[in-house]
């Protein structure tokens, strides 16, 4: 089997300060890994330079695409990135306005992304549309209407509806969770879980919440000033962490 | 096939946490710990309070980190493998059952206890029908099933966590204090679950304080003081 993503050496300075320095791991297909660290410690500088977002000074992402084997993003051209961020990959902002389209109604923000990818049949577009708020409990009532007047909660499901759509086969999370009520992070919870597995989705998550990680992800990388600090089975991390750092994360915590 | 190779093979294996926040203090808490239990046997951990029997059973299942020593189960050296191979282990080979239910909010609990099937690619119906018979068994009233097992009592927790943990037929099975909090006819049913999995040859580790239990379902005991570093030397 090959890994799904291969990140190896991954760099980005801003100016004399490190954002995230020398990251190297392997995802497998079907693997949910944790990004914790405090605020600061680069965890979201490392997700962004993995996802594209962000310029990285060197080290290499590399991907298995469907149709090339295994290929680093990082040197691949623009608009073969720009197809895989569509079609393979997704990324669910910890604010869903930053990965919605406000002034697009709920069902427009699921189908612009199938239309992307080359769907243009209107009935065909709707119905998927409706199939996948369904999937993540929004009413079919609420397809005209737009996420200005859906909650928090609604908003992030529709966030997600409108990156699985096309069946992604990788999701970075940057604080899927975060902002909401506990209540409903719960239900984001179950959803994304019900989601990794029906699908077969590989997933990245970055959180500062070690409930989240400890329910959602198999493994886990703690980070700490741009640098991994710890790495290994979530639980084994969370149970019997061995760095100096995760053990103060850990102990900070009320209760994992 | 007879058990020639024990499915869980410990040989010298050691444990010492590192208390960085605590002027680095580096406790030693076992040394030189050998074990291993065969197909179809039950293995029961006993020793006092903090002698390290759970210390033992976390690192055969990879949530400890042994310091030193081989933990072999059906092949896989857990204190060296990769993370993905005792994902691998966990979920086709070795289950758990912990005195400590730990669920996504909101999952029923008919789900909940399906879930170890649905992951190793079992059918959905097959893995509910297994589900429910569990539940009927371990007297979880049928009202409850649609229900998460959050808001349950402990009994019922512990119940609701032993179907989970007996659904798919693991050739390993890691036990801690399966019969705790729970009133004679469901001891009665979990005891007859460990019989079952014996028969159709999982090796069982665990640690039970029911006495009158382990003298019923465990062929052997294995005292963990023994492991502790001061009888060591």
């Amino acid at each position: 089997m090959t890994p799904l993503l291969s990140v190896r050496a991954l760099t980005k300075r801003y100016g004399p300060h490190i954002g995230c320095a020398d990251v190297s791991f392997d995802l497998w297909p079907g693997e949910v890994m944790g990004i914790v660290g405090e605020s600061g410690s680069g965890k979201s500088t490392l997700l962004n330079c993995m996802a594209g977002h962000l310029v990285c000074d060197s080290g290499q992402v590399i991907f298995d695409t469907r149709a090339d084997g295994p290929t680093d993003t990082l040197t691949m051209s623009e608009p073969a990135r720009r197809m895989l961020s569509r079609t393979d990959w997704a990324f669910v902002h910890q604010h869903a306005r930053d990965g919605l389209r406000m002034g697009v109604s709920a069902g427009g923000n699921v189908g612009e992304r199938l239309m992307a990818v080359g769907a243009r049949n209107y009935g065909d577009i709707r119905d998927t549309a409706i199939d996948w708020l369904g999937r993540v409990e929004i009413s079919e009532t609420r397809i005209d209407d737009r996420p200005t007047t859906f909650s928090g909660g609604m908003q992030q499901r529709l966030q997600i509806a409108r990156n699985l759509v096309t069946g992604p086969r990788l999701v970075f999370m940057d604080e899927p969770t975060g902002g909401l009520d506990v209540s409903v992070q719960a239900r984001l919870l179950d959803l994304l879980r019900g989601l990794v597995r029906d699908m077969g989705l590989s997933a990245i998550i970055v959180t500062h919440d070690l409930a989240v990680v400890r329910l959602l992800a198999d493994r886990l990388m703690v980070m700490k000033d741009g640098h991994v600090v710890e790495a290994g089975l979530t639980d084994q991390v969370l149970d019997d962490p061995q760095h100096a750092y995760t053990q103060l994360l850990v102990s900070s915590v009320l209760q994992v | 096939m007879t058990g020639v190779e024990p499915m869980i093979a410990l040989s010298d294996v050691s444990k010492t946490f590192t208390l960085h926040n605590q002027g680095g203090a580096v406790i030693e808490v076992m040394r030189n710990a050998s074990l291993s239990v065969a197909k179809g046997e039950c293995v029961a951990l006993v020793g006092a309070s903090g002698a390290g029997k759970s210390t033992l059973m976390r690192m055969v299942y990879g949530n400890y980190l042994a310091a030193k020593g081989k933990v072999v189960v059906a092949g896989l050296d857990v204190a060296q493998a990769a993370p993905r191979e005792i994902l691998a282990l966990r979920r086709e080979v070795m289950g758990y059952v912990s005195q400590f239910l730990r669920v996504v909010p909101r999952v029923p609990t008919l789900e909940v206890v399906a879930e170890p099937l649905l992951a190793v690619g079992e059918d959905r119906e097959a893995a509910l029908a297994r589900a429910r018979d569990l539940l009927t068994r371990l007297n979880i009233p049928q009202t409850l099933w649609s229900l998460s097992p959050t808001t349950f009592s402990g009994g019922e927790q512990q119940r609701v966590n032993i179907a989970r943990g007996f659904a798919h037929p693991y050739p390993v099975l890691l036990l801690d204090e399966p019969t705790a909090s729970l009133d004679a006819a469901n001891r009665e049913v979990v005891l007859t679950l460990i019989e079952e999995a014996k028969d159709r040859g999982a090796a069982i580790m665990g640690i039970f304080h029911d006495e009158a239990a382990r003298d019923r379902v465990c062929d052997r005991v294995v005292d963990v003081t023994g492991f502790a570093p001061l009888q060591a030397a």
